[in-house]
């Protein structure tokens, strides 16, 4: 057990920054479905559109990092003993006070079960947001990309599904990541500070 | 940089040379000024206008003698013949044949509705359309305010000074035509005003977007029109080409798809906003999401954000089955508001009136039908007296506000059809000679040769009228919550997705469930997790 550079400067800074233009996305977002009215339409549309743009350039830079560091293979899957040791470990041993089963080192930040999720939520989940956000934002051009026949309705609907799902995976990222550290609150030090025991 | 070196050397020289102005205006202004005109032409240096008239008819003469094309020019517009076929429809329109829902239509009742025609003497069905010298030049052109065609004189002006209403103390001057033809001029607010301000019998009856206070409104009223702002005229969009006045509501352009007009190219005629602001007016920025709204919304939709906003009212209902009752004493019976509004009156009925009013939305792309008197209707419903077509689907339609007037009125109950009604007259057919409501509507149809059952009820009507004036200031325009909101202005049209207003209930459902049960999932895992995980640890 030494304290290592588990998330490296850049990682942090896109982490929170990732998480902050998340969160007024979804506020502005759930804003516009009419699930509230803290702002008005106008203001939310025009925060949540300047959100977007600052979204996916940051996206460009996450995914730059990606590929050029490799730690696009901490989204690999791992083999399926494993995925079941953990999913045996959060069904059962995490009542019964059983050890997980993976041991997280800067090689392998994720868990298998985290593996899976990481990984549906960027080949899924982001490109639905991002594919139905855009048509969305530009509905009066669908006829000049033959889209013409697309109803704005349906395009509404996946953009919130999507926006559901994030919801929901955000809660359930946040509770992992505040409470299943050895140390009390110790993946979110580490997210703050990079330093975390291996 | 060099243009905005250039901008700010412009600006400094602009208030140099006005500087300059104010300096030479006032020591000029203490010398007499001259009358200075924009036309060529100074009427009172006019030999044939330097004389007595006697009718209006006679000014005309005078006018045609230099003018000479004029009344044929005048011939072929709607403004004279009160007639008009619609290109779309093929439908025969205009104030001669349509039935509306105020005084229902012009038939047997001429001399009084022809106060607004723009002739002399259209006082029956006889009326001869190829007079020249029946064109009343003076309405549209007078500039001393003093020219008044009399209530009930077929379009004539009174040439005695005389009563209105007959026997009231109201005394309407013989206004002198020789010093209102030395000064005409070109058509101002108050030409125009005179009859469309005017319309269904008093001021705003009508349109609801039109009435005194555009006369010299000020631009918070309507922006373009503004003494205070930039003062427009109506022929500045109503612009005319050899007297034919542009934009009308019989063939309205719901989209103008030309864009800025430019000359020698496109429609020649200004009476869109698109025709001077294009279709994509707005200042562009990261949010184009205005411009983006041009292809579904007219402008007038976000920019009128109410009408009969300049303190006239405008009539909302008239139910005309309520006319007729009299007093003890077999008197006619009026009733007013706090605000003076007739409410009540024996000769036309029940009224409510309004102001500052939000309109109606729909779809509007054109093809706009009035419903015709040999065209069956059903009683049982709220009948439309005009229509027109447009959805979400259209590609042409656009939203609209509406001012939409509704009321009773009477109708051919066995022939299931629209009546007329002759109220206007000295005979005693009319209806405000005898108040019978048979002989009235007989007398009517009989004068359009339409058959008439001899049985009549009322029945409940809308007439549609698309709002284009008392355009806001942009400030003022509607924000996107008005409609973007459940509730909204647009609660009614319900063809579409719109953003804010409309939702999935099925979705929004699983989709919080889904939310609660991994919170609460989660919760209870940690309170599972604290309670026994710590305590084997310890």
């Amino acid at each position: 057990m030494s304290q290592v550079v588990m998330y490296n400067t850049f990682e942090r800074l896109w982490h929170w920054t990732l998480a902050v233009l998340i969160l007024i996305l979804l506020f502005t977002g759930f804003n516009i479905h009419g699930t509230y009215q803290v702002f008005s339409f106008e203001q939310a549309v025009n925060v949540h559109i300047v959100t977007s743009w600052l979204l996916m350039g940051l996206l460009v830079f996450i995914i730059f990092w990606h590929m050029t560091t490799g730690e696009w293979k901490q989204y690999i899957p791992s083999s399926t003993n494993k995925l079941i040791a953990v999913m045996k470990y959060y069904a059962i041993d995490i009542f019964m006070g059983g050890g997980h089963p993976h041991h997280k080192t800067r090689k392998e930040k994720l868990n298998p079960m985290q593996r899976m999720a990481y990984l549906s939520l960027h080949v899924a989940i982001t490109p639905v947001i991002w594919i139905s956000g855009l048509l969305y934002l530009y509905y009066p051009y669908w006829d000049n990309i033959g889209l013409g026949s697309l109803s704005l309705g349906i395009v509404a609907l996946v953009h919130t599904a999507a926006a559901f799902v994030l919801v929901a995976f955000l809660i359930v990222h946040l509770y992992l990541a505040l409470t299943t550290s050895e140390e009390p609150l110790g993946h979110l030090k580490a997210m703050i500070t990079g330093y975390e025991k291996e | 940089m060099f243009f905005y070196k250039l901008k700010n050397s412009v600006l400094l020289s602009g208030i140099l040379y006005s500087f300059l102005f104010v300096i030479c205006s006032n020591s000029y202004s203490s010398v007499e000024t001259p009358k200075v005109i924009s036309s060529t032409a100074d009427h009172t240096k006019f030999e044939i206008l330097q004389k007595k008239f006697a009718t209006g008819p006679d000014v005309t003469k005078a006018c045609l003698s230099c003018h000479t094309e004029a009344s044929n020019q005048l011939h072929k517009t709607k403004h004279w013949n009160w007639t008009f076929t619609n290109p779309d429809t093929g439908q025969e329109v205009g104030k001669k044949s349509i039935i509306n829902n105020y005084c229902l239509s012009i038939n047997k009742n001429y001399a009084r509705c022809t106060s607004c025609h723009i002739g002399y003497g259209w006082k029956d069905k006889n009326f001869d359309f190829t007079s020249q010298e029946n064109v009343d030049c003076l309405v549209c052109h007078d500039t001393t305010d003093t020219y008044k065609k009399f209530p009930t004189a077929a379009g004539h002006p009174n040439y005695k000074d005389k009563a209105f209403p007959k026997g009231s103390k109201k005394i309407w001057k013989a206004p002198d035509l020789s010093l209102i033809a030395q000064n005409v001029g070109k058509s101002r607010r108050k030409n125009c005003g005179a009859c469309h301000f005017y319309g269904g019998g008093g001021d705003g009856v009508k349109h609801g977007d039109l009435d005194s206070s555009m006369t010299n409104p000020d631009k918070h009223l309507d922006v373009h029109m503004g003494v205070d702002g930039l003062n427009f005229t109506c022929s500045e969009c109503h612009t005319a080409d050899g007297h034919d006045v542009k934009g009308s509501r019989y063939n309205i352009v719901a989209k103008d798809t030309h864009g800025i007009d430019v000359p020698g190219r496109d429609d020649h005629s200004r009476a869109t906003c698109e025709s001077c602001h294009g279709m994509t007016p707005h200042p562009e920025t990261i949010n184009n999401k205005i411009n983006d709204h041009t292809d579904k919304v007219a402008c007038v939709t976000c920019h009128i954000p109410t009408y009969a906003r300049g303190g006239v009212d405008t009539k909302m209902w008239w139910d005309w089955s309520s006319a007729g009752k009299k007093d003890a004493d077999g008197k006619l019976i009026k009733m007013k508001n706090d605000k003076g509004q007739v409410t009540y009156f024996s000769k036309k009925g029940t009224f409510t009136w309004g102001q500052n009013l939000v309109p109606e939305y729909d779809w509007l792309s054109g093809n706009i039908k009035y419903k015709q008197l040999d065209e069956k209707i059903d009683p049982t419903q709220v009948v439309a007296l005009n229509t027109f077509s447009g959805s979400y689907n259209d590609p042409d339609a656009r939203i609209w506000p509406f001012k939409i007037m509704r009321g009773k009125q009477p109708y051919d109950k066995g022939n299931s059809t629209l009546a007329l009604l002759h109220l206007f007259g000295k005979d005693k057919e009319a209806y405000w000679k005898s108040y019978n409501w048979n002989s009235a509507i007989k007398s009517a149809m009989d004068e359009a040769q339409a058959n008439y059952s001899g049985e009549y009820g009322f029945i409940e009507t809308t007439l549609h009228w698309p709002l284009a004036h008392m355009v806001a200031p942009k400030e003022q325009s509607l924000s996107c919550d008005e409609c973007h909101s459940k509730d909204g202005r647009l609660a009614n049209l319900t063809d579409f997705y719109l953003p804010g207003r409309d939702k999935n209930d099925w979705l929004d459902l699983f989709g919080w469930l889904a939310c609660h049960i991994g919170y609460s999932g989660r919760s209870f895992t940690s309170w599972f997790n604290t309670l026994f995980l710590c305590e084997k640890k310890e």
